[in-house]
């Protein structure tokens, strides 16, 4: 059993802070991925966790204990270091077996966790080898094996795929997954991927600024987006916004086109790319781009001077310069606040 | 030209070592195997037949037997206290580096005025009631006495070289190494045992180099300490080369010195080797 409850976490480094009150919880055996874009305090917030960077306020509790003033090794973890940290003076063998060392593991036990976790990412055939013998990849495949020997209750991973090839990585991705389920180790796993976030994830921790702005499982992370950027860093391409005029009576005008909102002072309208199709009576959108990707074609317009992509049927071709109307799948509409940010 | 230009930048530097190192060295292994316009080993033979040849060897090996495994062990945990502080780093390294900026000689007359009858040592001893009158402590009787000065003014001279060297060692180790062995569950002599010292190797290897091959040069310490009470390899080079004007039997001493120094270089070196691929 091994729940992790951060609570009211804030970390400042002199007078910038890292990160800000995070609350977060998450269950025993539970896949949690962190996503967010690059220094938004992910890193910061696992190295909480791990016991290598202490809060500022706040506390951490690791299945019941709590565990923020305890020193690394006491908090049942293992981690996959965002810069691998592969002991460069030990061979791939000593690396992965570190852990166990360290508790006196028996050395059959130590052979069979070490050639398993090896088999795993692929690098059996260089157990011999040093770390400075390695490609970047390689290397990172043995912080990943080093964390898995260790059979631990949570497992930390900092970005571990980041540096294989896509096909690699896909397999990888699908082999973590397995393990770690089998295992029923509670799993936090940062990432900067979306397809591996939404793949890999029970629930996805959004961050952004050092805060999470929402924690939900994929598909509402992803169609029922709680802050603007949830739904302008998630999803490829992103959300479509549009400033909207109250028309009264819950009802907001967009474009010359008029659609039911919340009952608020100021909305913001929001649709996927993907939940448009053409239609006569649709938002008109001047196209500036084409792309045709194969499956669909990826269009780029302007809808009442603001930046709006469409993702549609591939049969259809726009041209550049032409006027079409997108019309909105109504219950893939989404309103946000313009001055919270928030969704309402 | 460009592949050529690194020799050349460095031909005044190797021209000087030529003149004043190579030259010199070449004449003392020549003097060693010279005795009245011929060669001989000979010196050789007068060095190793004299009774107090033996003894000086031993005393010198058992000196540095002594001195730098101590001064290795505390130079190795003042380096891992200096390493991990946040502040005050550099004063505490400039403290702990004022006794290598005094002479061996210096050193010696210091600790020479700590055990001498008339020293702190004895008027420590008689004020606390101890000792009824101040005692010889440096004599030929107890020479494990000026044994035990010399090790302490040894260690007290020449420990910093090795702590300084190690600090810098010790700041080139990747600070993410060290959180990889506490989140892997290494105690504090564990991830110092496992992964600390293998990474020092580097910096072990040239502090010990050093510190062997000056331990086989002991010389001013020992004469300020003891006299000739302890006949060391150094001292007995002197001895020959200016009070008995044996310059090949002194030459032959500095052959010894050199061929042990080399000796335990070369060991040092095997038993620190990183194997290639393993280094940081
Ligand atoms: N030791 C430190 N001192 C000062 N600032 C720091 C320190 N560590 C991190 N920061 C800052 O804290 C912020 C969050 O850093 P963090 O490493 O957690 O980002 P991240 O989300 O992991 O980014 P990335 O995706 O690029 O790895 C960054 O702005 C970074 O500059
Ligand atoms: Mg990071």
């Amino acid at each position: 059993m091994a729940v992790i409850e951060i609570k009211q976490v804030a970390k400042s480094f002199g007078s910038f802070t890292a990160l800000h009150s995070v609350d977060l919880t998450i269950a025993d055996q539970e896949f949690m991925v962190l996503l967010g874009a690059s220094g938004c305090g992910k890193t910061t917030l696992l190295r909480i966790i791990a016991g290598l960077e202490t809060p500022t306020t706040g506390e951490v509790w690791i299945g019941g204990r709590r565990v923020d003033h305890l020193p690394p090794r006491e908090r049942g973890i293992a981690m996959v270091f965002q810069n691998y940290a592969v002991f460069p003076h030990l061979t791939v063998f000593e690396n992965i077996a570190f852990g166990l060392r360290m508790k006196k593991v028996p050395q059959a036990e130590v052979d069979r966790r070490v050639k398993r976790t090896a088999e795993l990412m692929h690098i059996e055939q260089l157990l011999k080898r040093y770390s400075g013998q390695l490609s970047g990849g390689q290397r990172q495949r043995v912080a990943v094996a080093r964390a898995l020997a260790m059979e631990p209750d949570v497992i930390l991973m900092d970005e571990p795929l980041s540096n294989l090839d896509a096909l690699l990585r896909l397999e990888m991705r699908a082999e973590l997954k397995g393990v770690l389920a089998e295992s029923k180790t509670t799993t936090i796993y940062v990432t900067h991927d979306q397809v591996e976030a939404m793949s890999l994830a029970d629930r996805i921790s959004v961050m952004n600024g050092g805060r999470i702005v929402q924690a939900a499982n994929p598909v509402e992370v992803y169609r029922n987006p709680a802050a603007r950027f949830v739904g302008s860093f998630i999803g490829n391409p992103p959300m479509n916004f549009l400033t909207a005029q109250p028309a009264g009576a819950g009802k907001w005008q967009v474009a010359g086109q008029v659609f039911d909102g919340p009952a608020a002072a100021a909305a913001e309208f929001a649709i996927r790319p993907e939940d448009l199709h053409p239609s006569e009576s649709g938002l008109p959108a001047e196209v500036r781009v084409v792309e045709p990707l194969g499956p669909h074609t990826l269009v780029t317009a302007s809808v009442a001077g603001q930046p709006f992509r469409a993702v549609l049927e591939s049969t259809l071709t726009p041209r550049p310069g032409d006027m079409i109307h997108l019309a909105p799948v109504p219950d893939r509409i989404r309103w946000f606040d313009p001055a919270t940010q928030s969704a309402l | 030209m460009p592949r050529m230009l690194p020799y050349l930048l460095l031909l005044p530097a190797t021209a000087f070592l030529c003149l004043f190192f190579l030259y010199p060295f070449v004449q003392v292994a020549h003097d060693s195997v010279m005795r009245n316009a011929a060669y001989t080993l000979e010196n050789f033979t007068r060095m190793a037949g004299h009774w107090k040849f033996s003894t000086a060897f031993w005393n010198t090996m058992l000196l540095a037997a002594v001195v730098v495994p101590i001064q290795l062990a505390m130079a190795l945990t003042m380096a891992s206290i200096v390493t991990k502080l946040q502040r005050g780093r550099s004063s505490i390294l400039y403290i702990f580096a004022i006794p290598l900026g005094i002479s061996d000689l210096a050193a010696g007359l210091i600790w020479l005025s700590v055990f001498e009858q008339s020293g702190f040592l004895n008027s420590l001893l008689v004020g606390l009631g101890v000792v009824d009158q101040p005692i010889l402590l440096l004599g030929y009787q107890n020479t494990w006495v000026i044994f035990i000065a010399i090790v302490l003014a040894e260690v007290w001279r020449a420990t910093a070289i090795m702590m300084v060297i190690l600090v810098a060692g010790m700041g080139l180790i990747p600070k993410e190494y060290g959180e990889a062995a506490d989140v892997f569950g290494a105690s504090r002599w564990q991830k110092f045992r496992r992964v600390t010292l293998p990474m020092l190797k580097p910096s072990l290897q040239t502090a010990l180099i050093l510190r062997v091959i000056l331990a086989f040069e002991v010389f001013a310490v020992v004469v300020a300490l003891g006299g000739t009470q302890l006949p060391v390899l150094m001292s007995e080079t002197y001895h020959w080369q200016f009070q008995m004007q044996e310059r090949g039997v002194a030459a032959a001493f500095a052959m010894v010195i050199l061929a042990v120094s080399v000796a335990f270089t070369i060991l040092i070196l095997r038993l620190l080797h990183v194997p290639k691929g393993a280094r940081v």
